[in-house]
């Protein structure tokens, strides 16, 4: 239990810095947070997170880019950070909200960047909106059949059902829902299983930044109705095959190492579907989320591509 | 003459499931079709069930309340349908249009509780087809009819999603294996989107007249 009395418990890690601004856009009646490093009179470049993430775990990746001259814009998507709780989350939702950030902040086509989830959503807008990107990023965002398991039809009927159930029980919880509050380190502790090549003190730093402190503790922000995975028809090739349509550059991240929140996707699956335009970097010795593993080499990426 | 209306709520949705005739027996549940809301009585067509009659405005639609911002997607729906089951217990579906592939993915995702699932033509049966097609954001929409509903984003948001034939055969199986019917899903309908297709090949689901299929799942 937190002592209520103790002063706001803070955490800092080395190079991350708060966000310069902090606004809000309405789309369609969801408040949704965003975040800038960087001057406002640089040129603007979007960063869309991954699912269960939120835009401050960009405190150490965004400064590297507004240091070299650019106005960083990341939101919190519907439900996480510090973006209003919906009441329902669907693909089509979150790229409406996209648009909602995007036409606050240029008519003009700017650059973009995904993590994972984020990823996806980018290649989306590059397809749907080719004339608003310029240049499209994707960090170990492709999703592939390799997640995918291969398994007897009999065994696919069960696990479906199984899936089906759980996720039945969970809609029937999802209102009355909360997260567990806890101390910073047990916050990070649970978030480690998620991010298990991450470091303990940046996980740390991130409940500080991610988390609210209620009366009983530390709570993670994000919306308890959503849940990881879950059913539906969609199916990852729908992703991929967007990948070849791209026609302006693209630069494609994969974290080499498996983890829990990756896809598994290999330089294989990727190079056959590689637009004119693309590059793709296999980062070797690195996870999933290669933008927080190696910061100043992914900036030094983006950076290339937009030169 | 206003009917008795139970308020379910699925996740942060507050639903309306419309009582349109009481009586004993198990019974029967109305899904309306895409941008529909239930009717205020019994239709003629299924005035032969023997039980007791009920109908759930789906969420942006009807009584229901929309979900700001939008975000509707069809599982989330048969979430819907998932409520009304708990406050009815076992009930025989019947579905137009979006409500009969609500009611298809209800029977596979209940097959103890949905005592035969009949799929009858309506708005919204095709969704967007097998596939996505080319990515296309729409950002507004017009505003709300007086009253909120149908919610414009329910209309947009439900008519495009993707349904995957394979898919929807999957949810046909699962109601055939573990309902223990002979026969789990009636489609009654003319029209047959390639989802449809893909279920009818499934066995335990057949063609016939809406009169056959509820004299048969009414004896159950």
């Amino acid at each position: 239990m937190v002592d209520v009395t103790d002063p706001a418990e803070t955490r800092t890690y080395p190079g991350a810095r708060r966000p310069d601004r902090q606004w809000r856009v309405d789309a369609n009646g969801i408040s949704i947070a965003v975040h800038e490093w960087g001057r406002e009179t640089d040129p603007p470049i979007l960063f869309a997170h991954g699912g269960f993430d939120f835009a401050r775990t960009l405190d150490v990746f965004a400064p590297l880019l507004a240091d070299a001259g650019l106005r960083v814009v990341a939101w919190d998507q519907r439900g996480h950070g510090d973006s209003a709780h919906a009441a329902l989350y669907s693909w089509d939702a979150d790229l409406r909200d996209a648009v909602a950030v995007l036409d606050a902040v240029s008519r003009d086509p700017l650059p973009i960047i995904g993590h994972s989830k984020g990823g996806n959503l980018v290649l989306q807008l590059g397809c749907a909106l080719p004339h608003r990107i310029s240049h499209l990023v994707n960090l170990d965002g492709l999703p592939s059949r390799r997640s995918m398991p291969d398994l007897p039809d009999h065994q696919r009927t069960k696990l479906m059902a199984e899936e089906i159930d759980a996720w039945l029980a969970h809609r029937r919880r999802a209102a009355r829902g909360q997260r567990k509050p806890g101390t910073i380190e047990e916050l990070a502790a649970r978030r480690a299983t998620m991010n298990p090549r991450l470091e303990r003190a940046w996980l740390e730093y991130l409940v500080t930044v991610g988390g609210r402190r209620d009366p009983d503790g530390w709570r993670w922000k994000i919306d308890p109705a959503l849940r990881m995975g879950g059913f539906g028809p969609w199916r990852p090739d729908w992703s991929i095959t967007r990948l070849p349509e791209l026609g302006m550059p693209v630069l494609a991240v994969l974290g080499m190492e498996l983890e829990t929140m990756g896809w598994g996707t290999r330089p294989e699956d990727v190079e056959p579907q590689l637009p004119p335009r693309g590059r793709l970097v296999p980062m070797d010795g690195v996870g999933h989320f290669v933008h927080i593993e190696q910061p100043r080499a992914v900036a030094d990426m983006v950076l290339e591509l937009l030169s | 003459m206003t009917n008795p209306v139970v308020h379910l709520t699925h996740a942060r949705i507050r639903l309306a499931l419309h009582e349109l005739r009481g009586g004993e027996g198990r019974p029967l549940l109305l899904l309306h079709g895409l941008g529909e809301r239930s009717p205020e009585r019994v239709p003629d067509e299924l005035a032969g069930w023997p039980g007791p009659v009920h109908a759930l405005d789906l969420s942006g639609h009807g009584a229901s309340d929309v979900a700001v911002g939008g975000g509707y997607y069809c599982e989330a729906l048969m979430a819907d349908a998932d409520a009304a089951l708990g406050h009815l217990g076992e009930a025989t579906v019947h579905g137009r249009g979006l409500g009969a592939y609500i009611a298809l993915l209800l029977a596979g995702a209940q097959p103890d509780r949905v005592r035969g699932a009949i799929l009858a033509d309506g708005p919204g049966m095709g969704g967007a087809g097998p596939m996505p097609s080319s990515p296309l954001i729409v950002t507004t929409v017009d505003p709300p009819p007086p009253g909120g509903t149908p919610d414009p984003w329910a209309l947009y948001e439900l008519s495009r999603d993707p349904r995957p034939p394979d898919y929807a055969s999957t949810f046909a199986r699962q109601a055939s294996v573990r309902s223990g019917l002979d026969v789990a899903v009636a489609v009654v309908g003319v029209n047959r989107p390639p989802w449809l297709e893909a279920v009818l090949a499934e066995p335990g689901v057949i063609e016939c007249g809406l009169v056959e299929a509820l004299e048969r799942f009414a004896a159950v």
